[in-house]
């Protein structure tokens, strides 16, 4: 072992050897269960580190084509293709399952652990958190170190980030699971866990930064700049709406430092960055490395790339207030928030047709390349929903579609068009050269894949503008007399058959996502399906 | 400070710093001069890896 290496697993070792004992004294004075095993969670986990720190003595992963002329780190890469599929089945499975609850509520289980309160924060996060941030470490992680032509700096801090974030996870779902949440939407975990994801989330940006600073190509790409976007306001936004203050140190329960309506125009500022940023900054770094990777072309206008790029970050973070139209917050900030919501239209529908428009001229591809369907497809979904959200942010829209199943559909267009289809075209591009592998094991499974997705994301988002619509004109018609013509049973009730339809969809993006499991282990394996091949346009004679 | 000269401050200077950004962005993106650097950022993700 070189002294090099000595000191890198050194300051790696001590900082888990103070986590690992920190996780034993919360858990010996811990006031509930929750902490009591979080704790010694806490201590599994740094000791096994500690373990696999020592056991690998300074070899933190290589390129995965052997051939590489830099030593790229391809293996904390692979490791995201299987957790942001491994997140992905489980999450939207969990999805299914809540959507049943809905139809048929008998599937509550009558156990406080099934009930729909307790497995929906389970579900947005496993959706959001697990399967969306697993894939945008893993596509930043690959981005960034080909875009700069280095090295993803830190050593172990890379894995760090990566099986820290798991942890993240396996608290927060293990916690809701047991009924600990802070109440916050998109921001259930408590204090202990908030706390933890701030040091594995600071951790990632200086990795991120570290690898940009020893780039070989003077020009940052700007997906880059998309994902360093992301990292910088996730952590603003975590911290400033977790500021809380627990009960006590050694318990889950911990109350906000804001009230009343400062917390919930704290809470939405995050929940909406949280879609801004996290879901779509993030995510069209994703569309700007991984379309014009797939199209073989380069993007269609690097200048209105940075104009997205400015205009969009400049405009998201003040569009927050729509999610309290109607509400106390004062009027003006109401205004505000739905003012901005509507200049969004003009970055989001820019940086549509920058991704789509890349495709200018090789059209015929979307035909022969399932991959490259399925990226542009997504593309589509972001250009509808952003379409659809700042019609919602209209106050007089708003006070139609609020709380009913419009925003659920709209949301759901979004996750399950824009973000989930772009996350499965980046693992479908990934698959094959994380595992060293010639080709994916089938892209006509993948159009299978494809078909089953886009017709269920179909099936549940027309499910739910009807059911919305339906849900929305009830609670606000009145009779002659004035009162309400319908108590709000009635209103349920009605929604019994899009629950149904929408239970459909979800079930076959559930199917379309274990197709793509099968795809990925296979790919993994060397495995190649016999199958007929897509004939490729440029390989025909060229027509008039 | 009180709440209206803060709001007044926001209303207008703050209109002004954006704009101000915003058309440093159209600069910055669209003066000539820079087409053959930005041609060039555009190819990188198409290097040999």
């Amino acid at each position: 072992m070189s002294d090099g290496v000595g000191t890198m697993n050194l300051l790696m070792i001590l900082p888990l050897a103070i986590g690992a004992l920190l996780g034993l004294y919360l858990s010996a004075g811990s006031v509930d269960t929750t902490i009591y095993l979080h704790g010694l969670l806490l201590t599994a986990f740094c000791v096994v580190f500690i373990f696999r720190v020592i056991q690998s003595d300074g070899k933190t992963g290589g390129p995965a084509n052997p051939n590489s002329s830099i030593d790229y780190n391809d293996a904390v890469v692979r490791a995201g293709v299987i957790a942001t599929t491994f997140w992905g089945v489980i999450g939207f499975t969990v999805g299914l399952v809540i959507a049943l609850q809905l139809a048929f509520p008998v599937l509550n289980l009558d156990l406080p652990w099934t009930s729909f309160g307790r497995l929906r924060p389970l579900h947005t996060s496993a959706v959001i958190f697990a399967f969306g941030g697993n894939a945008l470490l893993m596509t930043s992680f690959h981005v960034v170190q080909r875009t700069c032509q280095a090295r993803l700096a830190g050593g172990y801090a890379p894995w760090f980030v990566f099986w820290g974030y798991q942890l993240v996870i396996i608290m927060a779902a293990t916690g809701y699971v047991f009924g600990v949440t802070q109440g916050k939407e998109y921001a259930e975990p408590e204090w202990y866990v908030d706390l933890w994801l701030t040091i594995v989330w600071v951790t990632y940006l200086l990795v991120f930064l570290g690898t940009l600073w020893n780039r070989k190509e003077p020009h940052i790409y700007v997906a880059n700049w998309f994902y360093l976007a992301f990292i910088v306001t996730i952590a603003m936004l975590h911290i400033v709406n977790n500021l809380a203050l627990p009960v006590s140190w050694f318990g889950a329960k911990s109350y906000p430092v804001f009230a009343g309506v400062q917390d919930a125009l704290t809470q939405w500022w995050y929940g909406h960055n949280a879609v801004g940023f996290f879901l779509t900054a993030g995510f069209l770094g994703i569309m700007y490395y991984y379309i014009p990777k797939q199209a073989n072309r380069p993007v269609y206008s690097y200048r209105l790339s940075i104009v997205h790029f400015w205009s969009l970050i400049f405009l998201y973070i003040w569009a927050g207030p729509h999610h309290l139209h109607y509400t106390a917050l004062p009027d003006w900030a109401q205004t505000l928030g739905m003012t901005f919501s509507i200049m969004l239209w003009m970055p989001s529908w820019g940086g549509m047709i920058n991704g789509l428009m890349t495709l200018s001229g090789a059209w015929d591809k979307l035909r022969t390349d399932p991959i490259l369907r399925m990226m542009a497809i997504s593309v589509a979904f972001y250009g509808m929903s952003t379409f659809e959200g700042p019609l919602m942010s209209i106050k007089a829209v708003n006070s139609l579609s609020h709380y009913t199943d419009w925003t659920i559909g709209h949301v759901h267009s979004g996750a399950l068009g824009w973000v989930g289809m772009v996350s499965f075209g980046a693992i479908y591009f990934l698959a094959p050269v994380m595992f060293n592998r010639e080709r994916l094991y089938s892209l006509r499974l993948v159009s299978a894949h494809f078909w089953l997705a886009t017709l269920g994301i179909a099936l549940y988002a027309a499910a739910m503008w009807v059911s919305g619509i339906l849900q929305g004109l009830m609670w606000r018609s009145y009779d002659v007399l004035g009162f309400l013509e319908y108590s709000f049973a009635e209103t349920v009730d009605a929604m019994h058959p899009f629950y149904v339809i929408r239970a459909i969809g979800g079930g076959m993006y559930v199917v379309g996502a274990l197709i793509m499991a099968w795809n990925v282990y296979r790919t993994a394996r060397g495995d190649v399906r016999t199958e007929k091949p897509y004939v490729d346009a440029l390989a025909q004679p060229a027509s008039a | 400070m009180d709440y209206t000269t803060l709001a007044e401050f926001a209303q207008t200077w703050g209109l002004v710093y954006m704009v101000a950004i915003f058309i440093g962005v159209l600069i910055y993106a669209l003066r000539p001069g820079a087409k053959k650097k930005f041609d060039r950022a555009a190819r990188i993700p198409l290097k040999e890896d």
